[in-house]
């Protein structure tokens, strides 16, 4: 399995679909072009503003954009969007619930920058504001084509975005559609469900364990407020032996959780497994290392089949190697952060 | 420009809008048992220039009953586009109207009693103060009359002003976007942001105007948090600042009119007793008025008297 890697699907993308669109806006905090957005102030240089290091100012200025028709689009890392400026988030923006774009780049533990720029209960925090969409992209295709899911949405939209080198999973024809999972493989044993960067993670396992005769429904999920997608709810109910949730995000108040209110509210009476950062922060190293101590890559979702099946699969570390395909260091990268 | 609607403003007419505010606040404080007195008292002449001709808003056919609550904005509904804000006693939005963005939401009971005084809240509107399903909210919000953005956590307002200001920058509207606000709010972070980013952007229609009455919840600002000297921070980040004695009415309008380059700053200097000296006996909490007694209700009754004659 290879996939294409496309390098900075936003860049281009993003100029090109906003060109017949004057009411969209750029707004930044100091990482431009860190968030590929560069190339898009020198074209549009009128409806690019910088906002400085200033986020709590950037929000209630594009709430006041949004109240008169613009459409601004904050480009700034996943965590500067909802941490500091999370007041200015619920009381400007959310509330009146405006179209305003929050593109948040580097989610949960993509950055090696450590602690501070590791967003990793954003989706947790945001679920809970009233009025929010939140979306996460998981390979190029979906970073084209989030853009015509946001521009849709009448509320404000928050988008765990990828930048830099993307592998596209999914063709270019399959755009992206609203509060609709990808079914990946269906089977009867296990439902599994991921997002974001653990889509492809988790795809690297999926075969493997299908030799071994297990049965696995495997959707993607891209919309994670709302969550009410009919896919979901039926992919649910299939499974046999359990469900598990594969997310860059703590395992409290994310993908993980939702699933879990779904299923409890529904009375579906089988385990849940949760992958995802347990409870805790991370630290700064690369994306490999991190999925591997804690536990978000596809050893660990072979190890959580195994206990829900009560057997040894044996697959061996090896195989999983060599299902790896994306190099982890690139010279696309905008910057080191 | 600025000269000659100076000759123009009813100076007179804003006195008694000012008289009007301060004895509205104190009848329903009287009969409410609790109101934000001191604020009507610094702020009755900072409001009253901006409702009494500073500002040049839509007319309207009548004074507006304030509308039931009918909930909040939603998505899917088109928000922006229908959700009915308190912008409306603020009459019709145009690209040479100027716009009032009140910032210190606990300042409602004042604003409304200056929507009263301007005819544009209808007479008996306080009857609907922070009553349970109206919009005349005690925190107002943005569906309350007179409010347009929801501002009661403080210093929200001045940046969504100045992202109305850039938006109607881009258009080229002559209209200029005023912020009131309270000094208090100069404690707050986002306030200096949302000066720097203003001055960055050349929002030179953006206009702010501040009661600087020193006091806060828990007192004295000079006891909280000092924020002093005010003008020359705000000068430093690259603002026109104007001071000016906020009862003084010729001042006042002065230098609200003043024509500038820059984002513009009126601070107005107040007197939170201004008016009603009987509130000397309640220093140094003067954020919010409750009778101790029987005794202070009666001294205040005699003081809405002496005020009526």
């Amino acid at each position: 399995m290879s996939y294409e890697i496309v390098s900075r699907p936003h860049e281009q993308n993003f100029i090109d679909w906003s060109k017949d669109k004057p009411e969209v806006l750029v707004l930044t905090a100091d990482l431009t072009n860190s968030c590929e957005v560069g190339r898009w102030r020198d074209t549009y240089p009128e409806r690019y503003f910088s906002m400085g290091m200033a986020e709590q100012n950037m929000m209630g200025m594009a709430a006041g954009l949004a109240r008169e028709g613009f459409e601004p689009w904050l480009h700034t890392f996943a965590v500067f969007l909802y941490r500091r400026p999370l007041d200015q988030l619920q009381m400007s923006v959310a509330y009146p619930s405006l179209k305003v774009r929050l593109v948040g780049f580097l989610p949960g533990i993509l950055t090696p920058g450590g602690v501070t720029h590791q967003a990793i209960e954003d989706i947790a925090v945001l679920r809970a504001v009233p009025n929010m969409t939140i979306l996460e992209v998981g390979d190029a295709t979906e970073a084209e084509s989030v853009l015509d899911v946001a521009h849709a949405v009448d509320g404000p939209v928050y988008i765990r975005a990828l930048r830099g080198e993307v592998s596209r999973i999914f063709p270019k024809d399959e755009p992206f559609i609203f509060n609709t999972a990808r079914i990946l493989s269906t089977g009867s044993d296990i439902t599994l469900i991921t997002s974001g960067i653990m889509t492809e993670e988790a795809l690297r396992a999926i075969p493997l364990l299908q030799k071994r005769g297990v049965g696995i429904t495997h959707l993607h999920v891209s919309t994670l407020k709302p969550f009410t997608d009919p896919i979901v709810m039926k992919a649910l109910a299939t499974a046999k032996y359990g469900v598990i949730t594969m997310e860059n995000h703590s395992i409290v108040g994310g993908l993980g959780s939702a699933v879990a209110e779904l299923m409890s509210e529904n009375g579906m009476g089988v385990p849940l497994k949760r992958i995802g950062l347990k409870d805790t922060y991370a630290h700064g190293a690369s994306q490999k290392y991190l999925m591997t101590e804690y536990g978000l890559d596809a050893k660990s979702l072979v190890g959580v089949v195994e206990s829900l099946l009560s057997k040894n699969l044996d697959i061996s570390e090896s195989e999983l190697v060599e299902s790896r395909t994306v190099s982890v260091h690139s010279s696309a990268k905008a910057e080191a952060l | 420009m600025g000269e000659a609607q100076v000759n123009t403003l009813n100076l007179a007419e804003m006195q008694r809008i000012a008289k009007g505010i301060r004895m509205r606040v104190l009848a329903h404080t009287l009969s409410n048992n609790g109101g934000y007195m001191s604020q009507a008292c610094s702020a009755a002449e900072l409001l009253a220039a901006m409702y009494g001709g500073v500002l040049k808003l839509g007319a309207l056919d009548g004074p507006i009953n304030p509308p039931p609550f009918l909930g909040v904005p939603m998505v899917g509904t088109p928000s922006v586009k229908s959700y009915m804000t308190g912008a409306q006693f603020h009459g019709a939005k145009s690209a040479d109207n100027d716009r009032f963005i009140i910032s210190p939401a606990h300042y409602a009971l004042v604003v409304y009693a200056a929507l009263i005084e301007t005819n544009r809240l209808r007479e008996d509107g306080l009857d609907f103060f922070n009553k349970d399903g109206s919009t005349v909210e005690m925190i107002g919000a943005e569906h309350s009359p007179g409010f347009e953005t929801t501002t009661g956590s403080l210093s929200q307002a001045i940046s969504q002003a100045g992202g109305i200001a850039i938006a109607r920058k881009i258009r080229g509207e002559s209209g200029k976007t005023w912020v009131f606000m309270s000094d208090g709010e100069f404690q707050e972070g986002q306030t200096w942001e949302a000066l720097q980013a203003s001055a960055f952007h050349k929002l030179s229609k953006l206009r702010v105007i501040v009661d600087v009455n020193a006091g806060q919840c828990d007192g004295p600002m000079e006891s909280v948090m000092s924020i002093e000297p005010l003008a020359d921070k705000v000068k430093a980040f690259g603002w026109d600042v104007s001071v000016v004695d906020g009862h003084d009415l010729a001042a006042l309008t002065a230098a609200c009119l003043k024509e500038s380059e820059k984002p513009h700053m009126v601070l107005c200097y107040t007197d939170p007793v201004r008016g009603l000296p009987l509130l000397n006996e309640r220093r140094p909490s003067l954020h919010y008025l409750r009778f101790k007694s029987e005794d202070e209700h009666a001294k205040y009754e005699h003081a809405y008297a002496e005020m009526v004659k």
